[in-house]
């Protein structure tokens, strides 16, 4: 659906990208050593670290992701929310500081300081690699959604843009000056959705029941659309409403929503009871859980483990805890980070509802509806909720860059080739593979334009959790782990969840455009399979290479 | 303030009791937290109508979400202040 371009939407876009990147240029400045290049010389005040961490957490696919898909689905997007804020509870409680004392810059110094073994640096920079392109792809998704609207360019335009921009900062600049874009960014992006949510409330709820808006669309005759069909007690409109009001009211509404039929192309309109959209298992994402299929449910189950044991193994997510100087501080960034969070997700709640009922929405792309939520209440707002979103992409992206030129310098080069690199040679490989990698996920970004970005980043925590949790798990509490273990756990756990994921039924029908049924796996979400199986295979490789004693 | 390879910072101090009773804490928090969150997700996974049982105007799905957001909140600062730190100038 094109969209006027507006030329104050655009000026205030590029006002704030450019101060973004003037200030990470800036801050860059006084990178010198690879320690300050990787991980900010261990000097970044807690406070800013932990807002740094919601900033970093808090990509693409949870703005326009869990947005779009509370927006579509209701009740069902909010669940990864709460998966995604759950995940902090393990990375705080249970992993934050031992991690700390162990490391110093990529997840592979935290698996390898007790044994310092080339084949823990190898596997362990290949699944920081492979974890991170896969959370790239999301962000390179969404950077293509946000423009659409803005500046009317294709998707594809969208994404070239986001991976120059974000290559030429982590080119120039590394950790130091991405903490402090993650910081603003991800105090902005709470700050805005605030704003956004006090302006859902204050309007509160109107009902729409017109044939004009009832009608099918297609791809071709796609027009604005969401809308309350009939509100409690026949009324046409509510006024302001307080949080709870609202979402009663809500709950008592009756809701249009609209569905792909696959079969003629048409989007068509269905109308839902509100109660049905304020609670889980509404299709397509969990059907399962409202069904009675044994391997849906699994699936559902699946996801929210892979979602509650993936952030703590986010490599991107770990570098950011030696970012501050001590345990303590450590501590206290993730609580001021696990605070932001959860405070973002409440009112995602209220912006992906919103969305849902303003009249605004493009039923053939949930990415957009945060965006276009905005454009309800003038170019300004839609202005500034794009721009801090696209920073968000450029910040998180950042981050993700650095993480995978870090495992490629850092582990690859110096841990398992034994290159004695200078400070300078590293700092300039890293740069070289920073370029390499984000051309990879530009490409990838293109591929996957249609698909729910919260859902491709639903991929990259069962990765991550897979391969990465288990070994840093029993590295913390078992004694009786060895090196042998580590590297066939997270061998094990990245190539059967990577492997399950592509021959997923979801897989088969989005990425491949093959019928779902001819998938061999039973469900699409590897969770629940590959963790356990990544944790089994470290137990019994580590019973069986146990050192004699002498 | 570059550190070598393989070593902690060095203006870290280390107080074993101190890391014990944290790890401790933080593993007790955890329990508390997983409890709640596998309850969450088996009531939907198996007994999903429940979570439609009306709460004043909202249901129990929306109040349990927003239970599990602020709990994470409420559990976090717990542990920060009831966390030791190791007494300063003791390596």
């Amino acid at each position: 659906m094109n969209t006027a371009v507006s030329p104050l939407a655009v000026g205030v876009f590029l006002f704030f990208v450019a101060v973004t990147l003037g200030l990470s240029f800036w801050l860059g400045r006084r990178t010198r050593t690879a320690s300050s290049y990787y991980a900010a010389g261990g000097g970044v005040p807690w406070f800013v670290n932990g807002v740094a961490f919601a900033g970093d957490y808090l990509s693409a696919a949870s703005f326009l992701g869990v947005c779009g898909m509370i927006a579509f689905y209701g009740y069902d997007g909010f669940l990864y929310g709460i998966g995604f804020l759950a995940g902090w509870v393990v990375a705080l409680f249970v992993i934050a500081e031992p991690i700390k004392r162990l490391g110093k810059f990529t997840f592979a110094d935290a698996l390898d300081a007790k044994f310092n073994s080339r084949g823990i640096r190898l596997t362990a920079a290949i699944s920081t690699l492979v974890v991170s392109v896969f959370y790239l792809i999301p962000q390179m998704v969404g950077a293509g959604a946000l423009v659409q609207p803005l500046l009317g360019w294709p998707h594809w335009a969208g994404v070239c843009v986001v991976g120059a921009i974000v290559t030429v900062i982590v080119a120039t600049a590394g950790m130091a000056s991405t903490t402090w874009v993650q910081f603003i960014k991800g105090g902005l992006l709470v700050l805005f959705a605030a704003g956004l949510t006090v302006l859902i409330l204050n309007r509160g709820l109107t009902a729409d029941a017109t044939d004009a808006a009832l009608s099918p669309q297609t791809k071709e005759t796609l027009r604005p659309s969401g809308r309350v069909k009939t509100l409690p007690d026949g009324a046409s409109q509510t006024g302001p409403l307080d949080p709870v009001a609202f979402l009663g009211t809500l709950r008592e509404s009756e809701i249009v929503v609209w569905r792909l039929d696959p079969s003629s192309g048409e989007y068509r309109p269905i109308t839902k009871p509100g109660a049905d959209l304020l609670r889980p298992g509404v299709p397509p994402q969990f059907s399962g859980a409202a069904t009675d299929s044994p391997a849906a449910r699994l699936n559902f189950v699946s996801l929210m483990l892979a979602l509650f044991a993936g952030t703590a193994s986010l490599p991107h997510i770990l570098i950011r805890y030696y970012t501050v100087k001590d345990s303590a501080a450590a501590r206290k960034s993730t609580v001021v980070g696990i605070a932001t969070i959860a405070a973002f997700y409440l009112l995602m709640l209220f912006l992906g509802l919103g969305a849902m009922t303003g009249g605004n929405l493009d039923v053939s792309k949930s990415n957009t509806s945060a965006p276009r939520l905005a454009m309800t209440f003038g170019e300004v707002p839609f202005a500034l909720i794009t721009a801090v979103a696209f920073t968000t992409v450029l910040g998180t992206v950042a981050g993700l860059i650095v993480a995978a030129s870090g495992a490629v310098v850092h582990d690859l080069l110096g841990g398992f080739l034994r290159m004695k690199l200078p400070d300078t040679a590293k700092v300039r490989l890293g740069k070289w593979t920073a370029v390499g990698v984000g051309a990879v996920a530009v490409g990838l970004g293109i591929l996957f334009e249609t698909m729910n970005v919260s859902y491709l980043v639903g991929w990259a925590f069962s990765i991550a959790a897979s391969a990465n949790l288990p070994a840093l798990v029993m590295l913390l509490f078992w004694k009786g782990t060895t090196r042998q273990g580590i590297i066939a756990s997270v061998g094990v756990g990245m190539v059967s969840s990577l492997g399950w994921i592509l021959l997923s039924g979801d897989t088969f029908q989005q990425v491949y455009r093959l019928p779902a049924d001819r998938s061999p796996v039973p469900f699409s979400q590897p969770g629940i399979v590959t963790i356990p199986l990544s944790f089994a295979v470290l137990v019994v490789v580590s019973l069986f290479t146990r050192p004699r004693p002498a | 303030m570059p550190h070598a390879d393989h070593t902690p910072p060095p203006d870290e101090p280390r107080d074993p009791g101190v890391e014990r009773h944290n790890a401790r804490l933080g593993l007790v928090l955890f329990a508390v937290y997983l409890t709640g969150y596998v309850a969450f997700v088996l009531v939907i996974a198996v007994a999903p109508e429940w979570m439609g049982v009306p709460v004043g105007r909202l249901n129990v799905a929306l109040v349990a979400g927003l239970a599990l957001l602020l709990g994470a909140v409420v559990l976090a600062v717990v542990y920060a202040l009831l966390c030791r730190e190791p007494a300063k100038g003791n390596p």
